[in-house]
């Protein structure tokens, strides 16, 4: 038998392709984030056009060296209204999932806090927004409320907070019964620290993960909005909108497709950054 | 309890033969030794022992032996001989028949080790069908013969249980009918009865004794306890950093251990028979960094006994008597080592039993009301708490002692005032908190602290030691300004011996026993009279344990604190308390001056506890069944089902009545079911 003198230690795999197994897709994410948000912020200065500079001369021109996208029926280029309609879902997408995440987190960890009749209470009028498929219940209260950028983003709210109230709920709950807090309560701290202090930063963690996750879904729910005509209004580029724009033009397929290519990156780097923040926040599959 | 003995070892192969072993896990930061040249071996209806702490080494050592180990871990070298069969050689697909067929394991944690999804005979049907040892009809016949050997009552209907219906005891018993299943010839059991209670331990370990006697299964026991491995192990292998240190007949080891670290592990663990109040024996320092193995002895920083030689040179594992390998310079001529001398305690100040109670509960109870399981149904209840007196009187320390699920638990929950009671009176100080609000309370919090079970749970992750102890302070003005704070902060590490620079540190970065000690500074922070203590040592190692409740004992003289003191172990009880308290189920069923009742115990109950504390020479009064449910309380006396004594007029409720001057009790016969001798070990 080969009973084996260890001699020499067999080597371990190396660890930046543990990690870059691990962690490769949420940094690609992180990456196609990063550039969006850089796209985002320096778009007057870097797009070659006014994004609404009609030029009627040069309408539906393919894409070429003029026009890297083409342009579209009024003759705007689509390359530089692609990167001003970054500004607008990218704000749209944070503010709808920062403000959702801040309502809800807020209403399920008082929920959990205070029990009895005020997380029944909460939580049925949670149960209540999610009993209505979502872009439906937004459409209707946008359309009520009137089109427009910030008036969508008031209805994505109204649908957006209540599965933030719904985790927020749980993570209070689990940290609750947590002997650190019933620590803090022996120690005669005021529910208001103990909350604060004790429950929420405790509750960050996964709270971050959604966040991250849902941005994709929040910006693909704006433009699917802006798409159905309610986000902006005309010439105001989006990418929603711009897909709407060339719906029906099947041989000019460059002024739907190039929107709709920006949407499917930003969803895809979010949800991968999303994944990568949960692998890392796991304890049991980090690798230390 | 009899002394183990094995069936007669026959002059064969041995079951297991087990050289020069080493494991190692990979880590970033270097490879860490885990195992590191182990070599035993075990013959046919042999039974070993493992024993060690945290970390030394002996789970892995078990998973090793079955190869069940996943990357980083590595075995890297050595041999692992099953009946003359090289294990570290075998195919993936020779190991699969070889495991649970000829070889089985049990693991700790009885509630995760069963599929939740299968009934409880398929679980142990599985292996003899899928091992080709029988077809499924016979197969099934084989499982329900086993679940009843095992001691699974009503072994036809528990057959078609699923294994939520079955508590903690019985899931393991069902653990051991599967590892049982195919007759194998070596059972390796990785810490079986840690989670279990004392009286359902002893039943678990006097099964384990009966499967080796009946069916010669040879037997690797791995325990942090040495009482458990000396009630059914002939031998014992004691591990530290990853060695074996010493290697003997366990009742030598017992007796007279010849490494000053099982030295310092049996004389760590308070017994019963010593005398009240006297300090443990507890080593200072922790394990060596498994990363930079030291180049002398891995113990010698922490030895008592150390020597020149012990820094330069590592000690081999030496015989220092017949059948007696220690590995140490200083036994090595085969002296033995001195016993401790026990350190001298300060006379005990009586408690003062004139003065008005500090803490009292009168009639106390707890219900949960559970969620219904239906719009119509009557919502079931858990009676946790149903009715307690006790009394708490300054500086003196009360013990409340019971098995899991007795309510003891939601006792100092109750007294701290984290629950409300569902009835019953409860003073503090000689005012009524029953029902104060949580702003009247939070006055009183400062005097009435509170330490935690868990040292994992019990400290918020996301603050640095040191905001956690000024915290308090700054919250009830304590302390006027945060430099002020952070001062104290340091004295109050200082007091439970940690050292002051601490205070920047994480509470992730420290063992289970210094954060149980942070757990206590905390407690402290405020100045408390009454401190109620949860099972606070219950999840520490036995050194760290003994280290944990000397800092309490003294710091009791010092500070002249009161405490209750929460435990399941009664000889922990006995060393720490003045007084304790027996419940089952909700009641206070005697309750006494602690050596009364732990040496002359009057209530069945006590009994039966004080008998199953895994001591040699112990004779056990062994409780069959488990606890009745809390859900619906038994009419009379609710220990009447188990208990050995008990006649039709146990339906009715004893009253705890006092039968002698501070000692109460609540039963009809007391007395009646005496202890069992203590058994002459024979030389």
């Amino acid at each position: 038998m080969s009973a084996t003198t260890a001699t020499s230690l067999p080597r371990a795999t190396p660890r930046w392709r543990r990690r870059l197994r691990r962690y490769g897709p949420a940094w690609f994410g992180g990456g196609i984030v990063l550039a969006w948000i850089l796209i985002a912020l320096l778009a007057p200065w870097i797009s070659p056009y006014q994004p609404n500079a009609v030029d009627v001369t040069a309408r539906l021109q393919p894409p070429s060296a003029t026009h890297w996208m083409g342009t579209d029926t009024l003759g705007r280029d689509v390359f530089s209204r692609l990167l001003h309609g970054a500004r607008l879902s990218l704000a749209a997408g944070f503010s709808v999932v920062i403000l959702g995440a801040l309502i809800g987190t807020a209403i399920g960890t008082i929920a959990a806090w205070a029990r009895g009749w005020w997380d029944e209470g909460l939580m049925r009028l949670t149960d209540l927004v999610l009993c209505f498929p979502p872009i439906i219940l937004a459409l209707a209260i946008a359309a009520a409320l009137g089109i427009g950028p910030l008036n969508t983003v008031l209805a994505m709210l109204v649908v957006w907070w209540p599965k933030f109230a719904r985790l927020g709920r749980a993570l209070a709950l689990v940290q609750r019964s947590q002997e650190y807090v019933e620590a803090a309560t022996v120690l005669g701290l005021k529910p208001r620290r103990i909350l604060l202090r004790h429950i929420m930063p405790n509750t960050l963690g996964p709270l971050a993960v959604l966040i991250t996750l849902d941005l994709g879904n929040a910006i693909l729910t704006f433009a699917g909005l802006s798409f159905l005509g309610l986000g902006v209004i005309p010439p105001m580029a989006e990418w929603g909108s711009m897909v709407a724009e060339g719906r029906e033009l099947v041989e000019q397929w460059w002024v739907a497709a190039f929107p709709g290519l920006a949407i499917l990156t930003v969803v895809v780097g979010f949800n991968f950054c999303g994944d990568g923040l949960r692998d890392w926040l796991d304890p049991k599959g980090r690798t230390q | 309890m009899a002394a183990p003995q094995a069936a007669t070892p026959q002059t064969t192969v041995p079951v297991l033969e087990v050289e020069d072993l080493r494991t190692v896990f990979l880590t970033d930061a270097g490879p860490v030794h885990a195992v590191d040249g182990v070599s035993f071996s075990l013959g046919p209806g042999e039974t070993l022992g493992i024993v060690g702490e945290s970390g030394s080494g002996k789970s892995v050592t078990a998973l090793s032996l079955l190869r069940l180990l996943q990357e980083p871990a590595r075995i890297v070298g050595g041999s692992i001989r099953f009946q003359g069969r090289e294990v570290l050689a075998m195919s993936p697909r020779e190991l699969r028949d070889w495991r649970g067929d000829r070889a089985a394991m049990v693991f700790q944690d009885p509630m995760t080790g069963l599929n939740p999804v299968k009934r409880i005979l398929g679980q142990v049907t599985e292996h003899i069908v899928s091992h080709g040892r029988m077809p499924p009809k016979p197969a099934r016949r084989r499982g329900i013969e086993l679940l009843r050997r095992m001691g699974v009552a009503a072994p036809e209907r528990a057959a078609a249980a699923f294994p939520h219906e079955f508590s903690g005891g019985m899931r393991q018993r069902v653990m051991m009918a599967i590892g049982l299943a195919n007759d194998p010839a070596l059972l390796i059991a990785d810490e079986p009865t840690t989670a279990l209670d004392v009286t359902i331990q002893a039943q678990i370990l006097d099964l384990l004794r009966g499967l080796n006697q009946e069916f010669g299964t040879a037997i690797v026991l791995i325990s942090h306890d040495l009482g458990v491995i000396g009630s059914v192990c002939r031998r014992v292998a004691v591990m530290y950093a990853g060695e074996v240190v010493e290697e003997a007949p366990t009742a030598d080891v017992l007796e007279d251990p010849r490494h000053p670290y099982a030295w310092a592990l049996v004389n760590a663990v308070p017994r019963l028979e010593a005398p009240a109040g006297a300090r443990l024996t507890a080593i200072e320092g922790t394990p060596p960094d498994p990363l930079n193995p030291l180049p002398g002895c891995r113990f010698a920083p922490r030895c008592p006994f150390r020597i020149a030689r012990c820094d330069t040179e590592h000690p081999p594992l030496m015989e220092v008597a017949p059948g007696r390998r220690a590995r140490c310079w200083v036994t090595a001529d085969g002296r033995s080592l001195p016993r401790p001398t026990v350190p001298a305690t300060a006379e005990r100040r009586a408690p003062a039993t004139g003065e008005a109670p500090l803490l009292q509960a009168t009639g106390l109870e707890k219900k949960f009301v559970l969620p219904r399981k239906s719009l119509f149904a009557q919502p079931a209840m858990v009676h946790a708490v149903n009715g307690v007196d006790l009394v708490l009187r300054r500086g003196e320390s009360l013990g409340v002692v019971g098995e899991s699920g007795c309510g003891k638990s939601t006792l100092a929950r109750l007294l701290t005032r984290l629950h409300a009671p569902t009835a019953g009176r409860i003073t503090f100080e000689g005012q009524d908190i029953t029902t104060a609000t949580p702003a009247a309370l939070r006055s009183l919090r400062p005097r009435l602290q509170m330490v935690f079970q868990d040292p994992y749970a019990s400290l918020n992750p996301r603050m640095t030691v040191g905001q956690i102890l000024a915290e308090p302070l700054l919250a009830h003005r304590r302390a006027p300004s945060r430099a002020a704070a952070a001062e104290r902060v340091a004295s109050l590490l200082d007091t439970v011996g940690l050292k002051p620079a601490f205070a920047t540190r994480f509470p992730h970065e420290f063992s289970g026993g210094q954060r149980q000690r942070i757990s206590i500074a905390r407690a402290l922070a405020l100045e408390p009279a009454v401190v109620v203590a949860d099972e606070p040592v219950s999840a520490l190692d036995v050194n760290v344990q003994a280290q944990v409740l000397n800092l309490m004992l003294s710091l009791r003289e010092r500070l002249g604190l009161s405490y209750l003191f929460i435990a399941h172990d009664l000889a922990v009880v006995r060393a720490f308390c003045d007084r304790v308290a027996v419940m089952y189920l909700g009641r206070i069923v005697e309750e006494g001056p602690a050596d009364e009742v732990i040496t002359r115990p009057l209530h069945p109950y006590t009994v039966a506890l004080t008998s199953a504390i895994p001591e040699p020479g112990r004779q056990r009064v062994l409780l069959g069944g488990e606890p009745p449910s809390t859900l619906r309380l038994p009419q009379g006396c609710a220990f009447r089902a188990r208990c050995p004594v008990a006649q039709d007029v146990c339906a009715t409720l004893p009253p705890l009545a006092e039968v002698a001057p501070g000692h109460r009790l609540a039963c009809h016969f007391p007395g009646a079911l005496a202890p069992l001798p203590r058994q002459e070990r024979l030389p």
